[in-house]
């Protein structure tokens, strides 16, 4: 079975991370636009930040023949740092259109402030004239409450439901989010929050509609691995495979097609890896190892 | 030669994008053309439609004819556009199309289009090298350019272009030769190979191929080319003369050769 992981913050994780992936069955990741862990201080690293999930890390998922795609927007957290956020706003329209940008993400609410929610709203503007989805980071605390209150948000400005994900649910928020016709995301962490098992009970129990799974890895506690594991779990306790699809593939392409910048046909060929693009003295290959070449293609 | 490469790029570039496209782009390189150098809407505005171009024209390779390219040829000796896209055209398109009185201005745009590119971006922008305005202001930017992972916006910069051959001073062009060596790239494509070999560049490929050969790898039979003519003067005949013994036809044809010309 082919997956996609559509939340995971690869400029985080490892090449073996990628090689496990693609062995995994992943065949395309999106890495949306979050913090590094500890708020920037300057607009520059906030640009730089996007410009090397567009490009240096677009260009190392190919050489391990997983396609990378990311969303673009200023988090909630840093939202709170009033400078920067003016700043990173002005920037934003630079890099929402270039390739591979496949939604305005993750943005929403942090702690529910009110820098956060003038933020939030300018970015769902954002969204509307450039026609992009968006993809919603839900706050871990006060979760019910600042699901709910992203949702209603979004329709205020004139997005539709289908437009939008509404990722990091859990037991309690994907009824409402679902009623109201919204992409119900759900992050997969190893320990705390949503599991694997609880995730295969919230299938059988709503079905794959508008159902995505996520691993969410980033530079914590995080398993890159969680959408081929969750599904093979699904899989061992009955869930049919067609839902099992559904919800770690293709529910994500449907969501983010619509930005222009997504599509089957992206790795529909055989693989592509091409290690001998890279550079052998300095990131991915280092000295002496061999490249692998499994098929010709400038990833550019 | 700017007014003449324009007209080819648009034509180019038009024939082969869809009407909605064509609109765009006419409209976009009308409203850039009439922009005040240096004013932050319509810089703003050039770095937008740049990043839109794949979304309005499509993408893929640019389809030219023997008489594009033979024009290109004429309008710019050096200019061989074969290797660029549809997407990377219209992008340089619209960068000649700003009016730029100084160097300063049009370093400046570049500089900043440049920090903010996606990898096919930076494609484009070091390929439309040979036509920009004001060009030699731009070496630190290649520079930058060349000191890039992703072989190819270095190939962008180091292949088919007359701009290193006319711009880069010795020492950034030694470095771009070996290089394109370690990054597994061609040397062929790298226009005044041979006027610019020199003794210093020699030395420096000597020392790798004997890099290579002690770590049991193999050496680009591309490299003698540059070292053959200073073999002699870099003490390197018996380097030379040891490829030419070489398990490799290929290396022994390529070292044997230099041996004959130089007559070891
Ligand atoms: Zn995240």
């Amino acid at each position: 079975m082919q997956y996609i992981d559509p939340h995971a913050h690869m400029i985080s994780r490892t090449t073996d991370d990628y090689q496990a992936m693609a062995a995994a069955g992943v065949v395309a990741v999106i890495e949306p636009a979050f913090w590094l862990g500890q708020p920037r201080t300057h607009v520059a690293s906030y640009a730089d930040y996007l410009s090397a999930i567009l490009g240096f890390e677009r260009f190392r998922a190919s050489q391990f023949g997983v396609h990378h795609y990311c969303t673009i927007g200023l988090n909630s957290k840093e939202a709170n740092d009033e400078a920067l956020a003016e700043a990173v706003m002005e920037i934003l329209p630079l890099f929402a259109q270039k390739d591979g940008v496949v939604a305005i993400g993750e943005i929403g609410y942090d702690e529910q402030t009110a820098l956060e929610d003038r933020y939030f709203r300018l970015q769902l503007d954002l969204a509307r004239e450039l026609s992009l989805p968006v993809m919603i980071h839900t706050p871990h605390r006060d979760k019910k409450q600042g699901t709910l209150r992203s949702m209603a948000v979004c329709l205020e400005h004139g997005l539709s439901p289908a437009q939008v994900v509404v990722d990091h649910n859990n037991e309690e928020t994907v009824r409402d989010v679902l009623d109201q016709g919204f992409w119900a995301a759900f992050s997969i962490y190893p320990s705390t929050k949503m599991g694997d098992a609880r995730m295969v009970e919230i299938l059988k129990r709503y079905g794959a509609d508008r159902i995505i799974v996520n691993s969410a890895c980033d530079w914590g506690i995080s398993d890159p691995l969680a959408v081929p594991k969750t599904a093979r779990l699904a899989l061992e306790q009955g869930v049919p495979a067609e839902q099992v699809s559904l919800a770690c593939y293709a529910n994500a392409l449907t969501a983010f097609a619509p930005s222009g910048q997504i599509s089957e046909t992206d790795w529909a060929g055989p693989a592509v890896i091409d290690q001998r693009t890279s550079f052998a003295g300095n990131s991915i290959l280092r000295g002496g190892r061999e490249a692998v070449v499994t098929g010709l293609d400038s990833a550019f | 030669m700017n007014d003449a490469a324009q007209e080819l790029l648009r034509d180019w570039t038009a024939r082969q994008a869809p009407a909605t496209g064509r609109e765009w782009l006419d409209a976009r390189l009308g409203q850039i053309g009439a922009m005040t150098p240096g004013d932050p809407a319509a810089e703003r505005a050039l770095a937008i439609a740049f990043g839109q171009v794949p979304r309005q024209l499509g993408r893929g390779p640019l389809a030219l004819t023997a008489d594009d390219i033979a024009a290109a040829e004429a309008v710019r000796p050096g200019w061989r556009p074969q290797s660029w896209s549809l997407e990377g055209a219209a992008r340089i398109l619209l960068l000649l199309r700003c009016p730029s009185a100084t160097p300063d201005t049009f370093h400046a745009r570049f500089q900043r289009l440049r920090r903010a590119a996606d990898p096919a971006e930076q494609v484009a922008l070091f390929q439309g090298l040979p036509l920009y305005p004001h060009a030699h202001a731009l070496v630190d930017e290649v520079g930058e350019g060349l000191r890039t992972n992703i072989r190819p916006v270095f190939e962008a910069i180091a292949h088919h272009s007359p701009y290193p051959r006319e711009h880069m001073d010795e020492h950034r062009w030694n470095h771009m030769v070996l290089k394109a060596l370690f990054v597994d790239s061609t040397l062929a494509p790298i226009q005044g190979l041979d006027a610019r070999a020199n003794p210093d560049l020699a030395r420096i490929l000597r020392d790798y191929a004997r890099e290579r050969r002690a770590a049991g790898r193999r050496i680009s039979v591309e490299l003698w080319r540059c070292l053959g003519p200073f073999a002699a003067e870099i003490g390197a005949v018996d380097d030379l003369a040891l490829a030419a013994r070489s398990d490799d036809p290929e290396e022994r044809a390529a070292a044997g050769a230099w041996m004959e010309r130089e007559h070891f």
